[in-house]
C-alpha cells in the first residue's frame, strides 16, 4: 500500500526534526546553567548551598524565561503570518508590539498601582485593538504585491511607536520604551518573569488549534467550504499573538525577528503544516534566543548584551538570507 | 435540490446578481455558462455561502443555507473556487487530508486515510503527494484542490472554471470523473464552464447567465440551441453533430 511508505517516510523526518530540536534545547540549557559571572560547575552546584540557591534563584530562572520567550515569539509569529497570509509580517511589524507598549503607557500613566498582571491585561487589550485595526488595513491591499503588506505594517508601527515616544516623552518615561523593546534577561530572577509561564501556555493552546490555524493559512474561502468557523479562529490567533505580545513586553522586553525569522526558516524546511510544525518552531525560537543570551553573557564578559541586540544582528543576515533566496514564485 | 429565490447582490453599488429565481437539479451535471462579468462565479460562491448576499435566499433540500451549522453544510457541499492563490507551503497529501476536516476534525480515521488515497490516485496525484502546493503548476495545483475536494465526500459539488488550467488530458479526465460520480455515487455537480464543447458534450442541465440575470435554464439539449448560444454571447455560433457527438464552432 502506498500509504504506509509515505506516513513512515514523512513520519521520520518529522521525528528527526523533533529529536534535533530536543537535543539541541537540551544541550543549550545545560550550557545556559553554568555560564555567569558566579562560577557555578556541576559539583559545587550540589554540594554548596550557596551555588545551589544561584542555581535556583538566577540561572534557572533565566533559562526558562530565554526558553518560554523565544518559543511563544515564534510562535505568535508564525501565527500572525497565516492569520495575513503574508510570510514578511511579525508581531513587530503589524503594530502588536507597539500598541501593547501604548497600553501600558496608559495604565502606567493612569493608575500606576495596578498590580503588574491587572497592566499586563490593559498592554493584551491594547493590543488586540491595535492589531485588529492592522488586519483591516490589510484587507484593502491588493493580495498579488506581498511585500506591500509589512511596508504598510511598519509604517503603521511607526506612527504608534511615535505616538508612544511622545506620550512617554511628555510624560518623563521615556526610560521605559528602551526597556520594553530591547529584549534582555539580566534582570531576571526567581519570582520576575514566571508570567512567562502564562505565554507558553498560550502557545500550547495554539497548538490544540493548530489545523484551524493551518487551514486560515489557506485562505477564507477554503477555510469556509470545509466548514470552519473562520471568524473565531482569526479572534483566537489575534487573541493569541496579543497575550504573548503584552507578556513578552511587561516582563522581558521584546526581541526583534524572532517571530519573523524563525517560521520562515521551519516553512523553508517543514512547510506549514502546523500540527507538524509548530513543535519545531518553538523549540527553534527557543533555542535561537537562549543562544544569543548565551553569546551575549560571554562575548564580553562580565559585563553583558542584551539578548535583543544580538538577536537583531543574526535576524537581519538571516531575514537577508531568506529573502535573496527565495524563489522568484515562493 | 438546491432552490434559489429571489437572489440580488451588489459589489461597490454595482449589481452583479439581480433577483435570481433558480432551481437546480439533483443527480445531474449543472453547467453555469455566459459571457465574462456574467456573474456566473459571484452565483456560485453564494451557493457555496463563500459570501454574504444582500438579499434572497438559498436553500438545500428545503432548509436555508444560512441556518445550517458550518460543519454539516461542508460535509453536504463542496466548492472549489476559481483563484487559488496559495501562499502557505502544504504538501499535497496534506491538502487532500484537509478534505476530510468536516467529518473528522484532524482526527483522521482508517476510512479517512482510505478515502484520501482514493484521491490521490483518482487525480493523478501519486508521484506529486510529497510535493508542496508551492512547486506545482497551475494546473497540478487545480487537480489537488479537486481532489481535496472529492475527499471531502458530499453530496454536492461546485466547481468554478475547473478546465481553466488543465491540459487537454486532465480536462477530459475531469469531466469523465464528474460524470462517474453523478451516475455511480448520485452525486449533484454544478460547474462554471467557459468551452461550448465540453457544456454540450458532458451537461445535463444548463444555466445561461448575462448581466447578472438568468437568460435560460433548462435540459442542455433543449435549450443550447446555436440561436440562444449566439444571443448569449453575442458571437455567431453554429452548433452541428459529427458521428453523434453535438459540437460549437464559433472560433471563426
Amino acid at each position: 500500500m502506498p500509504s504506509a511508505g509515505f506516513w513512515a517516510k514523512t513520519r521520520t523526518g518529522v521525528g528527526w526534526a523533533y529529536c534535533a530540536t530536543l537535543v539541541g534545547l537540551f544541550g543549550l540549557a545545560g550550557t545556559s546553567l553554568f555560564v555567569g559571572v558566579q562560577d557555578l560547575s556541576l559539583r559545587t552546584a550540589f554540594t554548596d548551598p550557596e551555588a545551589f540557591q544561584l542555581l535556583l534563584v538566577s540561572r534557572l530562572p533565566r533559562t526558562l524565561a530565554a526558553l518560554l520567550t523565544g518559543a511563544s515569539m515564534a510562535v505568535s509569529g508564525v501565527i500572525m503570518q497565516l492569520l495575513v497570509r503574508n510570510r514578511f509580517v511579525e508581531p513587530g511589524t503589524t503594530g502588536t508590539n507597539e500598541s501593547a507598549m501604548l497600553g501600558l503607557l496608559a495604565v502606567t500613566l493612569l493608575a500606576p498601582s495596578l498590580p503588574i498582571f491587572a497592566k499586563m491585561l490593559v498592554a493584551a487589550l491594547a493590543a488586540l485593538v491595535g492589531t485588529f485595526g492592522f488586519m483591516r488595513l490589510a484587507r484593502h491591499l491588493p493580495p498579488q504585491q506581498p511585500l506591500l503588506l509589512p511596508l504598510v505594517g511598519l509604517i503603521y508601527a511607526g506612527v504608534l511607536y511615535a505616538l508612544a515616544t511622545f506620550l512617554a516623552y511628555q510624560t518623563d518615561l521615556i526610560q521605559y520604551i528602551g526597556i520594553w523593546l530591547a529584549g534582555e534577561f539580566s534582570g531576571v530572577i526567581a519570582g520576575r518573569y514566571e508570567l512567562l509561564w502564562l505565554a507558553g501556555a498560550v502557545s500550547l493552546v495554539a497548538y490544540i488549534a493548530a489545523d484551524q490555524f493551518t487551514l486560515v493559512g489557506l485562505g477564507r474561502g477554503l477555510s469556509l467550504s470545509l466548514g470552519l468557523r473562520y471568524g473565531q479562529v482569526v479572534a483566537l490567533g489575534v487573541a493569541t499573538v496579543s497575550m504573548v505580545a503584552a507578556l513578552v513586553i511587561v516582563t522581558v522586553g521584546t526581541l526583534p525577528f524572532v517571530g519573523l525569522v524563525v517560521p520562515n526558516v521551519v516553512a523553508r524546511m517543514m512547510g506549514d503544516n502546523l500540527r507538524q510544525s509548530l513543535p519545531v518552531v518553538a523549540g527553534l525560537g527557543a533555542g535561537l534566543v537562549l543562544a544569543c543570551d548565551l553569546l551575549g553573557r560571554v562575548l564580553r564578559a562580565p559585563y553583558e548584551i542584551p539578548a535583543g541586540t544580538i538577536f537583531g544582528v543574526l535576524g537581519a543576515v538571516l531575514f537577508l538570507s531568506l529573502l535573496l533566496g527565495r524563489r522568484p514564485n515562493g | 435540490m438546491i432552490q434559489i429565490k429571489s437572489l440580488s447582490h451588489t459589489i461597490t453599488d454595482t449589481p452583479i446578481l439581480q433577483d435570481i429565481n433558480l432551481e437546480l437539479p439533483q443527480g445531474q451535471i449543472t453547467a453555469l455558462i455566459g459571457p465574462n462579468g456574467a456573474g456566473k462565479s459571484t452565483l456560485l460562491n453564494a451557493i457555496g455561502r463563500q459570501i454574504e448576499v444582500a438579499h434572497g435566499t438559498v436553500t438545500l433540500d428545503g432548509s436555508d443555507i444560512t441556518q445550517i451549522a458550518p460543519r454539516d453544510l461542508a460535509r453536504q457541499m463542496a466548492v472549489v473556487a476559481q483563484h487559488l492563490a496559495v501562499g502557505s507551503r502544504i504538501r499535497v497529501a496534506d491538502l487532500v487530508g484537509f478534505g476530510r476536516w468536516p467529518h473528522s476534525q484532524g482526527r483522521t480515521t482508517p476510512t479517512d486515510q482510505t478515502i484520501i488515497e482514493q484521491a490521490i490516485e483518482e487525480f493523478d496525484l501519486i508521484a506529486l503527494r510529497h510535493r508542496f502546493l508551492d512547486e506545482l503548476s497551475g494546473g497540478q495545483r487545480q487537480r489537488a484542490f479537486i481532489a481535496m475536494a472529492y475527499a471531502q465526500d458530499t453530496c454536492w459539488l461546485l466547481l468554478d472554471e475547473p478546465l481553466n488550467n488543465l491540459d487537454l488530458k486532465h480536462a477530459r479526465t475531469l469531466m469523465a470523473q464528474l460524470r462517474r460520480m453523478v451516475e455511480h455515487a448520485g452525486k449533484s455537480v454544478v460547474i462554471v464552464l467557459h468551452d461550448l464543447n465540453y457544456t454540450l458534450s458532458w451537461a445535463d442541465h444548463v444555466v445561461a447567465m448575462c448581466d447578472g440575470k438568468v437568460v435560460f435554464t433548462g435540459p442542455a439539449a433543449q435549450v443550447a440551441t446555436a440561436q440562444s448560444l449566439t444571443d448569449l454571447y453575442e458571437t455567431p455560433i453554429q452548433i452541428s453533430t459529427v458521428e453523434g457527438q453535438v459540437f460549437a464552432r464559433y472560433h471563426r
